[in-house]
């Protein structure tokens, strides 16, 4: 019960915080960060799959219906939600198999490589969508990087906020 | 039949995230042609709150850029008001006009604009509520903005000129050479033109005009200026890029255009609708 309150919170603040906030921001006219899929990133490694996917698909379809982008969002979302237990291995190894893994307990390296691996796969499926042609390949592609490192700068900083806050 | 259902029930996680993934991508795809998905769209009661909450704390942040913008619009019109001959004698006869003009002119609060993408849409208050309807012209002080394309009982949503779905009828403004208004998702400030046949005079620094072959616009509203040219040999049609007037980061008064003869219109050119 906890659990869906935190998380229902967590919900209408991100995508007021994306929406209100950072999408005001243009650095160098198109890089954009976002920090949205930071709920995705902070779900319980436990939670059930396919509550988990859905979830996913809402934050990303109302994503798209403020900044009116047809179903990017919800497709890039859906795509880092559903190869989340991926990266997670990829990242903690054996303690996230062994169920034994608190998120700010492990290293620094760890969590830095979970999160940078979620964002790229994340902006890269958003970007390529909303792109969607091979004669902006060189745009795409440092749209992507650039607001990739100012996504996992902001999420990162964001993280330790978080902690000292609950601790 | 168990088997089909054990199958299910032991994949249900690839199964939700594929039927999921299936409808973004329908959606995404839906929202690279010009007919846009209505069912995911900024104009509805929800995320029209939010943003013009939002932008209702905004626009103090820029009361005097716009301020400013609206003073040189209306010492452009005095100019213009004073310099016709007999104005004040020809008021009633104004007035008539008025009443039958050809076009509507209802004005307008952008809440949201965004220019960062390859497809950007704004979102400007009022909606059917207001009498505004689908595929009106949106205009602001200095030049063209977009066409309305989703309206809700209190916002719409405009699918603007920095669209790459967007075409729209331009001419010279010395001559009657037509061609096409599209955007290459580069620079917010530059729009190219198209399918110019090489008869057309062409030179740097001449304006830009809407064409009035469109039902949405009226002719000679003004677009921008010429800022390089190049002629293709072999289609023998120019390439010209539109450095625009209106700086489209910046846009807070709009007004909506509305061809008041434009049902009559359609109506000839389909007589299958009626």
């Amino acid at each position: 019960m906890k659990t869906y309150f935190i998380n229902s919170i967590r919900f209408v603040l991100l995508i007021l915080i994306q929406v209100l906030i950072l999408d005001e921001f243009n650095v160098f006219g198109y890089i954009n960060p976002i920090i949205y899929q930071l709920l995705i990133i902070l779900l319980p490694f436990n939670i059930n799959s396919v509550q988990k996917l859905f979830l996913a698909f809402v934050l990303g379809i109302s994503m798209d219906i403020f900044e009116d982008s047809g179903g990017i969002h919800a497709a890039a979302t859906l795509t880092i939600a559903y190869l989340r237990p991926l990266f997670l291995r990829n990242a903690f190894g054996l303690s996230y198999d062994y169920q034994t893994l608190k998120f700010y307990d492990a290293p620094f390296r760890e969590r830095f490589s979970y999160v940078s691996l979620m964002v790229l796969v994340h902006h890269t499926v958003l970007f390529s969508l909303e792109i969607f042609s091979v004669d902006h390949l060189l745009f795409f592609v440092k749209k992507t990087i650039y607001s990739s490192i100012f996504s996992i700068l902001l999420i990162m900083i964001t993280l330790n906020l978080i902690r000292k806050n609950s601790k | 039949m168990q088997q089909i259902i054990i199958f299910l029930i032991k994949n249900k996680t690839g199964l939700v995230f594929i039927i999921l993934m299936t409808i973004a991508l329908g959606l995404t795809f839906k929202s690279h042609t010009y007919h846009n998905s209505k069912l995911v769209s900024s104009a509805n009661f929800i995320s029209g709150t939010v943003l013009s909450s939002s932008e209702n704390i905004h626009q103090y942040f820029d009361l005097k850029a716009q301020n400013e913008i609206l003073q040189e619009e209306n010492e452009n019109l005095r100019r213009k008001l004073l310099n016709i001959p007999s104005a004040k004698d020809s008021l009633p006869i104004k007035l008539k006009f008025i009443e039958d003009s050809l076009y509507k002119i209802t004005r307008s609060r952008v809440i949201s604009n965004h220019y960062d993408k390859i497809d950007n849409f704004l979102l400007i208050e009022g909606g059917s509520k207001d009498s505004i309807s689908e595929d009106l012209g949106v205009i602001s002080s200095q030049g063209i903005v977009g066409i309305i394309q989703d309206v809700s009982p209190k916002y719409s949503r405009v699918i603007s000129i920095l669209n790459t779905n967007t075409s729209i009828n331009a001419k010279l403004k010395k001559t009657y050479h037509f061609g096409t208004l599209t955007w290459d998702g580069k620079y917010p400030n530059i729009l190219s033109l198209i399918d110019v046949p090489r008869s057309a005079p062409v030179r740097l620094g001449d304006t830009i005009t809407t064409g009035g072959r469109s039902l949405v616009f009226p002719e000679n509203v003004p677009i921008g200026i010429i800022s390089n040219f190049q002629l293709d040999e072999n289609i023998g049609y120019y390439f010209i890029d539109v450095k625009l007037f209106n700086d489209m980061t910046n846009l807070k008064h709009i007004y909506i255009i509305e061809n008041s003869r434009k049902t009559e219109a359609l109506e000839l050119l389909n007589p299958d609708s009626r």
